[in-house]
């Protein structure tokens, strides 16, 4: 008997034994027995407290994609389980590791829509990878490992543990084990070598292949092997906008950004290349553009880890089920040294028309006003951190800048809202990301939209001393929106113009530094200001609205149909 | 795109919450279920879904592939009616009235294949198994003679391939768990 512990005390102990020491969360009435017992264990399990459940949750998202580890959260019933929504949701479309635990009404009251109870299983299965409601206190240790497991292995995912006051007040035995098997769920299958050497045949035939890089590589930690691949067989690599940080911008391989507002010479190549390995990324239609004009000319080799990613959106040609690591390193050691000089140096003439078109007039520009460019700005901000910070986005116009001109030198690098495209992700996100990662600079762009969907979350920056650093690419505008309206909706700016606060005096009011940067004269002066302290800061940004992202290629059009400007397509010579 | 009837097994844990599961990968690509049926399958432990569906056929290899991508659903496997051999069974209820009164409902009864599941007085059953067209065909038949009630159940099929698909499914997994010194703590 006296071996029995409380339902809410195994959660805890379950939390810890299970390598967890940082929890986000909020509590309220049906998830306060938890709470009470964390009360005794604030040495080995931290809890940050959030300003909301949504704030919570892409923390928990932040600190879950710049660690790898699962990022956990609690809230209670009803409304706090339902701001975990979009966060659960987000973590489903980006493959991010979250357990989230809510309250519930004790199990004799569920159904009969007591004070704060929300069907929150049913609700969250279609966004969670697996979902669970817990009525006894003996079940709860059994669901935590399997949750971590689940979350945390295969294509990672959020998971839901829905926790009923009963199983947090019930006395049980603690008794854990991780769980490391399931029979409906395989994680890491085996791949049969016959399909890695038909693999290694295709790519050693190729004259003009092409690696796609995508989040899966990250998630796998299979940088090193996409690397020693691309190295070897002297192959290019586009880069989907989270697989960016998976090659050093630098790379000679690394040839830029796929997609709708990627770079000219992976998209042209996509449809002149004659192999196309994919690896970890799921052809988003952002990727892909008209799908019945994307690489006409490749044979396509696709790795993932989710078997239902194959010929979901493009047909391949040999389908690889397992890690990235697993895969690429295998295929690393197969296939035969190159050269592929040509190929490689046809990326080349695309960049210089980038470069010359595009890149010149964002990061070096003269608006007379002085008013700011998104591009400079962020070119400025990256290298003043050496290429090596955690870039954070919002979504937007701040966030297709952000992943163009930043750069990265280190794996694990880019924290953005891909699948779902959440505005307000970015501020808890970056949050989440520094406390998971406090020895590595975390640099947030946002716009004066997305900030202010989640910007309760500067009490965090307040009570935890989070030291990230917030640059405000402020337009007063919905600029993204803006610009679709402005391209094809005759410049009819519905609901985009923002009428803002005074940012500066915002964050002081939470004591956080900050400071306007109206004119393009002060912008060094004041990334050198951010930069020099450990602190958190805010630099608030006077953008120019006018400014739209190029190159761009529209809704419904080829991956190689690409605008330059409003006006003009790229005509490769 | 042909549009054409698939039917799709699942086999699942059995464990709350399968069905919304399942469900919820139709009703996103609003996809209209023809017919289901649930039951426990030969397999301890193990439930089997049979639903039916009409749409493409590729539309039906994603539906199958999110369906099995859930956790707690061990395989789900996709048929055309030649592939498998399948049944549904209904229930007609009719005034003992009318079956007396002339030997017309007698007539179809025996020639239809249905029996006679219970006679009251007031009513009389009927049981028809077969596929959909011959239990619509009753149904038309008795329709016009005095028919009360009627039910259908969902399709079930068992495929003819010589073993049980699950079976070698869940033979890997046994051996995968050996190999991985597996602990499922649930």
């Amino acid at each position: 008997m006296s071996n029995k512990i409380s339902g809410s005390e195994i959660l805890i102990r379950a939390l810890i034994d299970q390598g967890t020491d940082i929890v986000f969360g909020y509590p309220g009435g049906q998830i306060m027995p938890v709470y009470d017992r964390l009360y005794d264990f604030t040495d080995r399990l931290h809890h940050y407290l959030a300003r909301h459940e949504q704030g919570a949750i892409h923390a928990a998202e932040g600190f879950a994609r710049a660690t790898g580890k699962t990022g956990v959260v609690i809230a209670t019933s009803g409304p706090g389980a339902m701001n975990l929504i979009t966060g659960l949701n987000d973590a489903l479309m980006d493959s991010t590791p979250i357990v989230a635990i809510t309250g519930q009404v004790q199990s004799s009251l569920l159904g009969k829509d007591a004070f704060q109870e929300s069907d929150v299983v049913s609700t969250t299965l279609p966004v969670t990878k697996w979902a669970i409601q817990v009525r006894r206190p003996e079940d709860v240790a059994p669901a935590v490992a399997r949750a971590f497991y689940i979350a945390n292995s295969g294509r990672p995912g959020p998971v839901v543990i829905d926790l009923a006051k009963d199983a947090q007040s019930g006395m049980a035995e603690y008794i854990y084990h991780p769980c490391t098997f399931i029979r409906s769920y395989d994680p890491d299958p085996v791949v049969p070598e016959e399909i890695i050497d038909k693999a290694v045949e295709l790519l050693d035939k190729a004259e003009r292949p092409l690696i796609l890089s995508g989040h899966g590589v990250t998630i796998a930690k299979a940088e090193e092997s996409l690397i020693a691949l691309a190295e070897k067989g002297d192959i290019p690599v586009g880069c989907t906008m989270l697989g960016l940080s998976s090659i050093p911008t630098d790379h000679p391989l690394n040839k830029g950004m796929l997609g709708m507002h990627g770079n000219l010479g992976p998209n042209i190549n996509t449809n002149k290349a004659d192999v196309i390995l994919a690896v970890g990324m799921r052809f988003d239609d952002r990727v892909t553009g008209d799908t019945s004009k994307y690489a006409p000319n490749a044979k396509i080799i696709h790795i993932d880890i989710d078997s239902s990613e194959f010929d979901k959106v493009i047909k391949s040609d040999l389908h690889i089920h397992g890690n990235a690591a697993t895969v690429l390193g295998k295929l690393a050691a197969k296939v035969k040294k190159n050269s592929r000089k040509n190929w490689n140096d046809s990326f080349e003439r695309h960049k210089k028309v980038e470069d010359e078109r595009v890149k010149d007039r964002e990061i070096n520009p003269s608006t007379p006003d002085g008013k700011m460019l998104m591009g400079e700005v962020i070119n400025k901000v990256s290298q003043a951190f050496n290429n090596d910070a955690i870039l954070v986005t919002d979504v937007g116009q701040n966030q297709m800048f952000s992943v163009r001109y930043f750069g990265f030198t280190k794996p694990r690098s880019v924290i953005s809202s891909g699948g779902l495209g959440t505005m307000g992700f970015g501020l808890p996100a970056s949050i989440g990301a520094k406390i998971g990662v406090p020895e590595r600079n975390v640099v947030l762009f946002i716009g004066d939209g997305g900030f202010q969907m989640t910007i309760e979350e500067l009490g965090m920056i307040m009570e935890y001393n989070v030291g990230v650093k917030i640059v405000l690419l402020n337009n007063n505008f919905l600029g993204n929106v803006r610009q679709w309206q402005h391209l094809f909706f005759n410049s009819r700016y519905s609901a985009t113009p923002m009428v803002n606060p005074d940012f500066k005096t915002l964050a002081s009011a939470y004591g956080i530094a900050a400071r306007d940067v109206t004119h393009r004269d002060e912008l060094e002066d004041a990334i050198k200001e951010m930069v020099s302290t450990d602190k958190a800061f805010l630099l608030n940004v006077n953008i120019d609205e006018t400014d739209m992202v190029f190159p761009m290629t529209p809704g419904g059009h080829g991956v190689d149909e690409i605008l330059l400007n409003a006006t003009e397509y790229y005509k490769p010579v | 795109m042909e549009i054409q009837l698939f039917t799709i097994s699942v086999f699942t844990e059995n464990q709350v919450s399968l069905l919304h599961q399942i469900s919820m990968v139709f009703s996103r690509r609003c996809l209209n279920i023809e017919s289901l049926s649930v039951s426990a399958c030969s397999i301890p432990g193990v439930h089997k879904f049979t639903i039916t569906c009409k749409s493409s056929r590729e539309m039906m290899e994603h539906v199958v592939k999110q369906i099995e991508k859930r956790v707690d659903v061990l395989k789900a496997f996709l048929h055309t009616d030649d592939e498998i051999v399948f049944q549904e069974v209904a229930l007609y209820k009719v005034p003992t009235e009318s079956v007396l009164k002339s030997s017309e409902i007698e007539d179809i009864v025996r020639k239809s294949g249905a029996r006679v599941l219970e006679i009251q007085p007031e009513y009389t059953v009927f049981e028809k198994t077969g596929h959909t067209v011959e239990v619509k065909d009753l149904f038309d038949r008795l329709k016009p003679l005095g028919l009360r009630q009627f039910v259908r159940s969902g399709r079930i099929a068992v495929t003819k391939a010589p073993i049980e698909l699950v079976d070698e499914f869940l033979q890997k997994q046994e051996i995968r768990k050996q190999l991985q010194n597996g602990k499922e703590d649930f």
